[in-house]
């Protein structure tokens, strides 16, 4: 047996040094400041002092952060519901092949080309109730919209422009999807009588879940960081309306320079995202098994 | 049930000209209701297409299709109530092995009790009762397959089944299972079964007529054996068996068959027209001669090959060469040495303009 043991080479461990030292560098440092703030009270660069989890405790019984919180996990869930089916819609109705279909591809990517603070800025004009198109539109036909003014108004224009900036994300990565699935599908679908429905049921659907598990997670961790459009476009008002997770996170520790209770939160965000994508990628994993059990319809 | 009449021509290119730019030439063919039939020939050859048409997933550029007489070119697989499984299984993931195979009968909105009935005989049927309620994507390639083949004979009604190289990717062993399953079915079942491969063993053993394409063309329709002894068509020749025909070019003239520097009498039973010609001779029908015999050649010996249940002789006569099979206990000539080969006699066949005489 002997002869056929390996020999045990410590050295080899040296290998993964240059990866270690670059993830240390780019995320466990930056990530250990952060551990570092959140349990100090920093009075001033000589003066600190340790606190333990007070900070965690402050923030999680802090209401602006909860509502904060409400309205970001309602934005992105309204996110997801708007621009998952539309972007499904979207890639089925694509032409599939020949230069309309590389045309239609080069269209509606154009949106995904544009900075966040431009996306921003042009939605700024656009909905403006004097000399934006869709704003002056809206006010002549006898809505008096203003996303400045109105809260809903605002919170959907927010809405609107997300869905604007990134369904053809979606619409990209289902089309690709849908390319993917040999011709024989659809001809046997042909031969065994499946209608339209039928077909995107039981065909492209199922052959969609790894693109559109994609999808669903980019959209919400996206959406969940959103902050640079609502910034432009309303600064987070009117009143509260649009103040999302990230732009009260710039608040306290830019704003206010809560340095401790701004890291003890970032972590908290931090940790709910990961949670968040841990379950919604579970949970679609596990969604084609539980299929099977339903009746075909 | 339904007998398949082909009178068409297919082209995928819109202004077709030349031969080459169809992909099916024009034709005129019939499956009878409730036969065995085999699509044979290489990739390319046009019987992937011939079988689209036939379902209705394609629609000819030319001429019609009928079915007992009934036209239906411009009729979809639905109307045409065709069952057709390809080449590779196409299994609806999310669905159990069950549901799989009502699902062509749900889309025709059988009732309840018959679909029960229908997918638990079809099931009984491929030995695949006992994964009825397991999910089909997780199952091996070759289950995938019988399910898809279970879809196509589920619906009792339907008017053929077609099958695109079904057995592409199963295993060799189990290869034989299930051909020997689909000859049973037909049996059982008597549908009419087209089957298209580019393995000649597949296609002699399942159909009961065989169809030879090359290029476009349907060259030959019959059953094994006429493959064998008369192929109608030089290619038939060279892609039936294993080897293929061998070819002498030979001139006839006077009452010889000149083959370069040798001259062969030819056969006084029939009448040849003068000219070039093509002999063919099965490499099965290769027997040794007397020295000097009528209708022998003196061949030299290239190779002896010993293929385990047979000896396989390769010689040269004029720059030719001829492979003969013998008896595996048979004493051969060693390469360099001569060898006299009949080569006319009663399976030998003769070819002009590829076609046979």
């Amino acid at each position: 047996m002997s002869t056929t043991t390996k020999p045990v080479n410590q050295k080899a461990w040296f290998l993964i040094l240059p990866v270690l030292i670059c993830v240390a560098f780019s995320a466990i440092v930056p990530l250990m400041t952060v551990v570092n703030y959140s349990v100090q009270d920093i009075i001033s660069p000589e003066r600190r002092v340790f606190v333990g989890t007070e900070w965690f405790a402050a923030v999680m019984r802090d209401e602006e952060l909860h509502q904060a919180l409400l309205r970001q996990l309602t934005f992105s869930g309204a996110v997801l519901l708007v621009e998952i089916p539309l972007g499904i819609a979207l890639a089925l109705s694509m032409p599939a092949s020949g230069w309309k279909s590389s045309a239609v591809l080069v269209t509606v990517a154009l949106s995904l080309l544009i900075p966040w603070n431009v996306v921003g800025t042009i939605w700024q004009i656009y909905g403006r109730s004097d000399i934006g198109l869709l704003g002056a539109a809206l006010n002549a036909a006898g809505i008096d919209y203003s996303y400045t003014g109105n809260a809903t108004h605002a919170w959907i224009t927010v809405l609107v422009m997300d869905v604007w900036h990134w369904t053809p994300l979606v619409a990209l990565l289902c089309f690709a999807g849908l390319r993917s699935i040999p011709d024989a599908y659809y001809q046997a679908a042909r031969i065994d009588g499946a209608s339209k429905f039928a077909v995107f049921r039981y065909i492209q659907l199922p052959k969609m879940r790894g693109v559109l598990m994609i999808a669903v997670l980019l959209r919400f961790m996206d959406s969940f960081m959103i902050y640079t459009e609502p910034f432009v476009l309303t600064g987070g008002g009117p009143g509260n309306a649009t103040t999302f997770l990230s732009q009260y996170l710039t608040q306290k520790a830019v704003g206010q320079f809560d340095l401790g209770p701004a890291a003890a939160f970032s972590l908290i965000y931090f940790l709910i995202i990961l949670l968040l994508c841990f379950v919604l990628y579970n949970w679609m994993q596990r969604v084609g098994t539980q299929a099977a059990q339903e009746p075909v319809a | 049930m339904a007998r398949i009449t082909l009178d068409l021509a297919h082209s995928y290119k819109p202004q077709p000209v030349a031969d080459s730019d169809y992909a099916l030439l024009p034709l005129k063919m019939e499956f009878a209701d409730g036969g065995a039939y085999a699509l044979l020939g290489p990739s390319g050859c046009g019987k992937t297409t011939m079988l689209n048409i036939m379902s209705g997933l394609l629609v000819p550029s030319h001429g019609s299709v009928l079915f007992d007489g009934r036209d239906v070119t411009r009729a979809s697989p639905q109307e045409r109530n065709i069952a057709q499984v390809f080449q590779f299984p196409v299994i609806y993931d999310t669905m159990t092995v069950a549901q799989n195979l009502a699902f062509p009968l749900k889309n025709r909105k059988v009732p309840e009790a018959q679909i029960r009935e229908r997918v638990g005989a079809i099931a009984e049927m491929l030995e695949l009762s006992g994964q009825l309620d397991q999910r089909a994507a997780g199952l091996a390639a070759d289950a995938k397959q019988k399910i898809s083949l279970g879809r196509g004979l589920v619906r009792p009604d339907v008017a053929a089944v077609l099958f695109d190289e079904p057995l592409t990717v199963i295993d060799p062993h189990l290869k034989w299972q299930l051909r020997r399953k689909l000859k049973q079915i037909h049996h059982e079942l008597k549908l009419t079964l087209i089957y298209v491969t580019h393995d000649q063993i597949e296609a002699l053993t399942f159909a009961d007529q065989v169809v030879v394409m090359t290029r476009g063309r349907a060259v030959q329709v019959g059953a094994a054996d006429a493959l064998f002894e008369r192929p109608q068509h030089v290619f038939v020749g060279h892609f039936i068996g294993s080897p293929g025909m061998n070819f002498l070019p030979v001139e006839h003239a006077e009452g010889h068959l000149q083959l370069a520097e040798h001259r062969l009498p030819a056969p006084g039973a029939r009448t040849l027209p003068a000219g070039p010609l093509l002999v063919g001779v099965r490499p099965e029908y290769l027997a040794r001669a007397e020295p000097g015999a009528a209708g022998a050649l003196a061949c030299q010996v290239l190779r002896v090959q010993d293929l385990g249940t047979s000896l396989m002789l390769t010689a040269e006569v004029a720059g030719q060469v001829l492979r003969a099979r013998f008896d595996p206990d048979a004493r051969l000539p060693a390469p360099g040495e001569t060898v006299w080969l009949q080569v006319l006699g009663e399976h030998t066949c003769f070819y002009q303009n590829e076609e046979l005489l």
